[in-house]
């Protein structure tokens, strides 16, 4: 049964690819464009939502199961039979796998949806919906397999869709090449990922879940393994998670990987390829929680890309790009949660961010679709009255990234910034909450100056502006909601204990199923010693204080911002800001350009040498059949003259040899 | 057809020119036989690659094949010699003579055979006299216990003779020259065919 | 001193070689032809020998043969020589070399 998930967007892919990417349909079959949007939209979206339904069906069953069997595993073949390492084609369906699935498959079928009013002119419309159901397929494939391998096949595969979908419009080299870039950078983490499976093999003689966690959570197996293998392992996982889930060093890739259409930034870059870091380490729990060491490091980078990305994202004009650095920032945010242990807290910012920037990205492709292409968020305002549904649901999904209290990215943003502070990563702690002010400014001057204030659409643009189409609207809709109640959910237990209810946190009782190791309890000692409730209290100060900052500034004193970044201190800082702290120029300094003298080296040396040894061998064999060639006279006489000496020679060499 | 023992007595008793051949029996009679015919056909071969002008050539010929048909009586294959003498240089060389004299070659165009003949004449002769010992000595000490010419039966070499092997044991190439000779005539007519350009 | 039977083969060697130079050495497609019959004549004359020393008749039958042969080679020859003089006006062997290369 759980095949069937990640079997049917495969079987839809084939048949968007197979019949009418390739222009079969048109063609050969001779139909016409309207009936194969048509069919193409069915067999596109209605796949995802096959497999939606089918992870909601197992989702039910699940929940009639006792919490210590909340799994179902499905074996299909084997992969890789070879001795000692045999790896199975194996399904896993537990708690952690089935809410990853849910999210992809539920919000991947809004998205599939929202693509068919985005994408409805665009030409290559059922390569589009190839590419996005063989994502769905990978993505699929990540977080349903049962060992290593397979999620690294996943791995790969969104990858693979990622630089397909970026550089969808390869016609414009600068797409093309965000989407190389993501590509190859996704390639550098990945390698520390194949590492780090060298590893695990290594110690644990296997790369399959059941077998590697079951011996990891077995202490006489784990009494010969010296600690800092583990924190190689965790740290060597990890590096594939800062290139998927674009954390400090390897998020370079991220905000230029915008170049793609917007519903593939939403899906792949908000909602569900970014957060297959977070998935892996909430998997591979047993591993992480026994290196203190590396949840030191974890949560500290996770917490300097948090504060960092915010930084930028303060300067941004892109609406895509603010959105871009806002996703690395939040992913920040859960790999703080999952890298102190607390992994359903982590899971659950990932679940919720799903929601809000998935609607956020759908928003800005909505307000780009409606101003025709732009995106530059100076030439906007003033739409609220223009677009408002889309104008409400982006307001809603600013809210709710803010940590306004009562909608989902409180209670999830709340439960990680507590869960830092009680693990008593204190510094960690105030980076977050200053990042939670910063988000709260940035995505308060991001719908400020789109929706509100004086207009600076441009005239040609203005006469244009319409409502999205209901395609594109409902799922904005429905996220909305989703962001507004979606945080019930998961409200953490003590905020549930103060109005007298026992066991809010759902999500954490579903998913703790699958955790299989909390990490050590080690004691801390708290600089300060604050309650849940003073936490509160601080989270939602800074979603105030950003706020009012971002109405005072761009609602209030519209000329302000601007006077501030030319101020004599600050113009370096804005500048530094808006050129993303000149990250990007110091890798192409320091990496890229030697390799590509390198590269340049390496081709030179080989057309010279390698090529010209493998042609002089041509060449030499060439003048050989050249020079013998001259024994072909075509003079009769000639040949005579040699068959009468041959003899001869024969006749000798006989007699010779018979005398003796 | 043999001559008579007394023959032969009244014939040299009474001739002083033969008596030298015959006074040893026929033994000495053979060997001059056979050097003088010897001599000829080499005298003849050497002739044909000499001569410039192709008729000359094809004459000499004719005298080598002559003499190898005696020297095939010498050796008692009588059938044999006749059928080089009709075959061979009746059929085959007035056909040659045939060609040359249709193609009615002027001194002109027999010009550019140069000869070359001194150096090339005494590379020949060193060859001839390389294997020429060689193949005495080969067969000297192969043949060494048969240094008289064996006794031969009765019907050897005579027409009944050939003739019972030709169709009995060897019928089957002898029917294959047939068809050979019938491919020859066809190719010759396809070859020399005078095409209407 | 009577004449064994080895005299004959060194004297069809003799001719071999004579008529092995005729081939080579000269350029008249005709001389060369006949030439090649030296050889053969040569070849039939060692067969006959054979036949005499071993007793045995085959020799003779298998030098009918070579005559036969012989003849059919002789025709097609003698007919390739007219179609060259008709084609090219000379009987230079040498002229013959569209084999080059």
């Amino acid at each position: 049964m759980i095949v069937w998930i990640i079997l049917v967007p495969l079987i839809g892919a084939l048949i968007n690819g197979l019949v009418f990417a390739t222009g079969f349909y048109k063609k050969v079959l001779g139909g016409d464009e309207h009936t194969e949007k048509s069919i193409v939209n069915i067999v596109g979206c209605g796949v995802v939502l096959i497999s939606a339904l089918i992870s909601t069906y197992l989702f039910v069953h699940l929940l009639s199961l006792e919490p210590e069997n909340r799994q179902m595993i499905q074996m299909l073949f084997e992969w890789i039979p070879s001795g000692e390492f045999t790896v199975s084609f194996e399904l896993l369906f537990d708690t952690l796998s089935c809410v990853m699935a849910l999210i992809v498959t539920w919000i991947g079928f809004f998205i599939h949806v929202y693509s068919i009013g985005y994408m409805h002119h665009d030409e290559s419309y059922a390569k589009y919906f190839t590419y996005l159901n063989i994502f769905i397929f990978f993505m699929l494939i990540l977080v349903l397999g049962d060992s290593f391998p397979l999620m690294f096949v996943g791995w790969e595969g969104v990858g693979l869709a990622s630089y397909l979908l970026i550089g969808f419009w390869y016609g414009d080299p600068e797409k093309a090449y965000a989407g190389r870039k993501a590509f190859i950078v996704n390639r550098i983490g990945d390698f520390g990922f194949i590492l780090g499976i060298f590893l695990i093999f290594f110690v644990f003689g296997s790369v399959n879940y059941q077998d590697v966690f079951g011996k990891a959570l077995d202490p006489a197996f784990m009494s010969a393994v010296p600690a800092a293998v583990m924190t190689a392992i965790a740290l060597l996982l990890f590096v594939g998670a800062v290139g998927k889930s674009a954390q400090i060093p390897l998020y370079v890739w991220l905000p230029d990987a915008m170049a793609g259409p917007t519903p593939v930034s939403a899906l792949i870059h908000a909602a569900t390829m970014v957060t297959a870091g977070v998935y892996m380490i909430a998997r591979c729990n047993a591993i992480y929680s026994q290196s203190h060491t590396a949840q030191v490091i974890i949560v500290t980078i996770a917490a300097l890309t948090a504060f960092f990305a915010a930084s930028i994202a303060l300067t941004q004009n892109d609406i895509k790009k603010v959105l871009a650095y806002s996703t690395i920032s939040q992913l920040g945010y859960m790999f703080m949660g999952i890298g102190i242990g607390a992994y359903t807290a982590g899971l659950f910012h990932l679940v919720t961010h799903a929601f809000f920037k998935a609607l956020l990205f759908l928003g800005s492709g909505s307000v780009i679709h409606a101003l025709s292409g732009e995106q530059d968020i100076r030439n906007m305002g003033g739409l609220r009255r223009l677009i408002p549904v889309t104008a409400i649901t982006f307001l809603v999904g600013t809210l709710a990234i803010s940590g306004v209290p009562f909608l989902s990215g409180f209670f999830s943003k709340d439960n990680i910034l507590g869960a830092v502070y009680e693990g008593g990563y204190t510094i960690q702690w105030l980076i977050g909450l200053i990042t939670a002010v910063l988000t709260a400014l940035y995505m308060g001057r991001l719908y400020l100056l789109t929706f509100e204030g004086k207009s600076s659409v441009s005239a040609s643009v203005k006469d244009q502006i319409h409502e999205s189409p209901y395609t594109m609207t409902i799922p904005l809709i429905i996220l909305a909601v989703l962001s507004i109640f979606g945080g019930y959910m998961g409200v953490p237990e003590f905020m549930g204990e103060l109005v007298g209810i026992h066991g809010t946190n759902l999500f954490d009782q579903f998913v703790s199923s699958s955790i299989l190791l909390e990490p050590v309890e080690t004691v801390v000692h708290h600089l300060l010693h604050l309650s849940h409730v003073t936490l509160i209290l601080f989270s939602i100060a800074a979603a105030v204080i950003g706020i009012a900052i971002a109405f005072y500034l761009y609602y209030m004193r519209p000329l302000l911002p601007g006077k501030i970044a030319e101020g004599k201190n600050i113009e370096p800082v804005y500048k530094g800001s808006l050129n993303k702290w000149y990250v990007d120029e110091l890798y192409d300094y320091i990496i890229v350009q030697p390799f590509t003298y390198l590269s340049n080296l390496a081709s030179y040396f080989d057309l010279k040498y390698i090529d010209g040894s493998v042609n002089g061998v041509a060449g030499v064999v060439k003048e050989m059949a050249l020079t013998l060639r001259a024994a072909q006279t075509g003079v009769l006489r000639g040949y005579a003259t040699l068959m009468a000496l041959g003899a001869i020679a024969i006749l000798v060499f006989l007699i010779v040899w018979q005398s003796f | 057809m043999t001559i008579s023992l007394s023959q032969i007595y009244f014939i040299t008793r009474s001739n002083y020119l033969l008596f030298p051949l015959f006074s040893g029996g026929f033994k000495r009679l053979e060997t001059v036989i056979f050097y003088v015919f010897a001599a000829l056909c080499v005298a003849g071969a050497l002739l044909v690659i000499t001569h410039k002008n192709p008729v000359s050539s094809a004459l000499s010929l004719v005298l080598t094949l002559f003499s190898t048909a005696v020297l095939f009586v010498l050796l008692q294959a009588h059938f044999v010699a006749v059928i080089q003498v009709l075959v061979y240089a009746g059929a085959i060389m007035v056909l040659f003579l045939f060609t040359v004299m249709f193609l009615n070659l002027t001194p002109e165009a027999l010009k550019f055979d140069s000869r070359n003949m001194a150096f090339k004449g005494s590379l020949l002769l060193a060859v001839l006299l390389f294997v020429g010992y060689f193949a005495a000595r080969g067969f000297q000490e192969t043949f060494s216990h048969t240094l008289a010419i064996p006794s031969v039966s009765e019907n050897f070499g005579t027409t009944e003779g050939v003739g019972k092997l030709l169709f009995t044991d060897y019928l089957l190439p002898f029917e294959l020259t047939s068809i050979l000779i019938v491919a020859a005539i066809i190719g010759v007519v396809a070859i020399a065919k005078r095409r209407e350009s | 001193m009577g004449v064994s039977v080895e005299h004959y083969f060194v004297l069809s060697a003799i001719l071999f070689v004579i008529g092995a130079y005729g081939v080579i050495a000269r350029k008249n497609l005709l001389i060369v032809l006949m030439s090649l019959e030296l050889m053969l004549n040569a070849a039939n004359l060692a067969f006959v020998a054979f036949s005499r020393a071993l007793n045995d008749m085959t020799g003779q039958v298998f030098m009918i043969m070579s005559i036969t042969v012989a003849a059919a080679e002789v025709a097609v020859g003698l007919a390739l020589v007219v179609a060259v003089y008709a084609h090219r006006e000379s009987l230079d062997i040498d002229l013959l070399k569209m084999l080059k290369g």
